[in-house]
């Protein structure tokens, strides 16, 4: 589970964050959606512990959270293996032993093949999925995402939205999804918070089917759009 | 193929205008004769080009080492970056020249001070430049890794360390050019052999040709070294072409 209890942020004499209280239950996947500078990435940086509120209490830290940044962030000295494997050699695993253990998920995420490709020779979105990865073998319960496919052309995001969406099915784990991209969310989150002035302005179930077209999605996007204007 | 081309050519202007001049070989040798030089003075020019390979190889890799060493400690350190970088700027500006004939007196006549010149001119590019790389490191990079359990010296070798690569070798070419000017400098200040002794003992005999062969030599010696720390990148750092 995920708390956050009256957190406040002030950055440059502004209150990015005033007061904002959530909850995201245990495999639980929580969709924070807001226009530019709502500030939905000030707040991921606090509830990964990479940033402190000025007041305010957050119930995970640095230890519960792994990020997975807007861009890739792969290193493009390392092989597509060896970047999923870096929480385990940060860890003290040796190289080899961690190649081991990181090759089964590598290949359950479509990326055989590609272990000792460098970066600069994969497609963005075999990226991501590495980036992806990179980001569940840090075995935290908690996976925060950043736009995650914000660099993406469009076909390749809806792919690998629907890719995301059963990849969680097999690993779940508590989400915090942080995106500008209404739609986006409510594919990917049980739940959907609006994010306004700091606040959280509107919250809506999806309980709908998760499919584009469907009347129902359809409506409820309308209106979380509706919440953001 | 066109840097070749025009050198030949300016090296063809040089030749015709000394041959027409008449110019004296002592005064101004025309290609002809520093090419008749280098081969006539072979064996001279051979043992003392092993003699200046030894001080700019060593004084390179010296001033890598001393280069990294204190970029690293720069760089994990602020307090110690404020303070001591000024200093090195400062030191910078004591021509090597004068610094030299001190070291010869401090070191003595060995192959040390001429190391330690070679190693005082070669080490400012690679430092500074190290230390910008170092801290040029995205810092989205260092946010993700400090999630991915990355203590702060993960995050040195994985992520800012093989980053700053790129710069550093920037610096490291800009030093193997610098490296044979130093060797020779260190020589000038107190040697008995070496291409800047050869060049040291050929002008009071007006050996002008032989002057400039060694001269060549040193160029060559200059490029070479260039070519090897070019190579050694394309190995080290494939991901940067």
């Amino acid at each position: 589970m995920l708390r956050t209890a009256d957190v406040t942020r002030i950055l440059g004499g502004r209150r990015v964050l005033d007061g904002l209280s959530m909850t995201v239950p245990e495999h639980g996947r929580v969709g924070i959606v807001g226009r530019s500078g709502a500030g939905k990435s000030t707040l991921l940086s606090l509830v990964a512990g990479l940033d402190r509120p000025d007041a305010g209490s957050i119930s995970v830290g640095l230890a519960d959270c792994a990020l997975m940044p807007q861009r890739d962030c792969l290193l493009p000295w390392r092989t597509a293996l060896d970047n999923a494997c870096l929480a385990l050699e940060n860890q003290g695993v040796p190289r080899a032993e961690a190649r081991d253990r990181a090759h089964p998920l590598f290949v359950r995420l479509g990326l055989a093949g590609s272990e000792d490709l460098l970066p600069a020779k994969l497609s963005g979105g075999m990226r991501q999925r590495v980036a992806f990865a990179r980001t569940l073998l840090a075995d935290k319960r908690v996976l925060l995402l950043d736009e995650p496919f914000g660099a993406l052309d469009a076909i390749t995001r809806s792919e690998l939205q629907e890719w995301l969406a059963n990849a969680l099915e097999d690993e779940p784990r508590t989400v915090l999804l942080v995106t500008h991209d209404v739609e986006e969310a409510l594919l990917l989150c049980d739940r959907v918070l609006v994010l306004a002035d700091g606040r959280i302005a509107a919250d809506f179930e999806v309980d709908v089917p998760r499919a584009r077209t469907d009347i129902a999605f359809v409506e409820l996007r309308e209106r979380a759009l509706e919440a953001i204007a | 193929m066109r840097p070749l081309a025009l050198f030949a050519l300016l090296v063809g202007i040089w030749e015709a205008v000394v041959r027409l001049a008449h110019v004296q070989d002592y005064v101004f040798p025309a290609p002809s004769a520093v090419a008749r030089s280098l081969y006539g003075d072979r064996g001279l020019l051979g043992s003392a080009t092993l003699v200046t390979v030894r001080e700019i190889a060593l004084g390179f890799l010296l001033a890598v080492a001393c280069a990294l060493l204190i970029a690293v400690s720069l760089h994990f350190s602020p307090a110690l970056r404020r303070a001591l970088l000024p200093l090195l700027v400062l030191s910078q500006t004591v021509p090597t020249v004068l610094l030299a004939p001190i070291l010869a007196i401090v070191l003595g006549y060995g192959i040390e001070p001429k190391l330690v010149v070679v190693a005082i001119v070669c080490f400012f590019p690679i430092v500074v430049n190290a230390v910008d790389g170092l801290r040029a490191a995205d810092p989205e990079l260092i946010r993700m890794m400090r999630t991915l359990h990355g203590s702060r010296l993960a995050i040195f070798r994985r992520v800012e360390f093989p980053g700053a690569l790129p710069a550093i070798f920037s610096g490291a070419r800009i030093a193997a050019t610098y490296a044979a000017v130093g060797a020779v400098f260190g020589e000038w200040a107190g040697s008995s052999a070496g291409l800047g002794f050869v060049i040291l003992q050929a002008q009071p005999a007006l050996e002008t040709a032989r002057i400039f062969a060694a001269v060549v030599v040193l160029s060559a010696l200059a490029l070479a070294l260039y070519g090897v720390v070019s190579l050694t990148e394309r190995i080290l750092v494939p991901w940067h072409a």
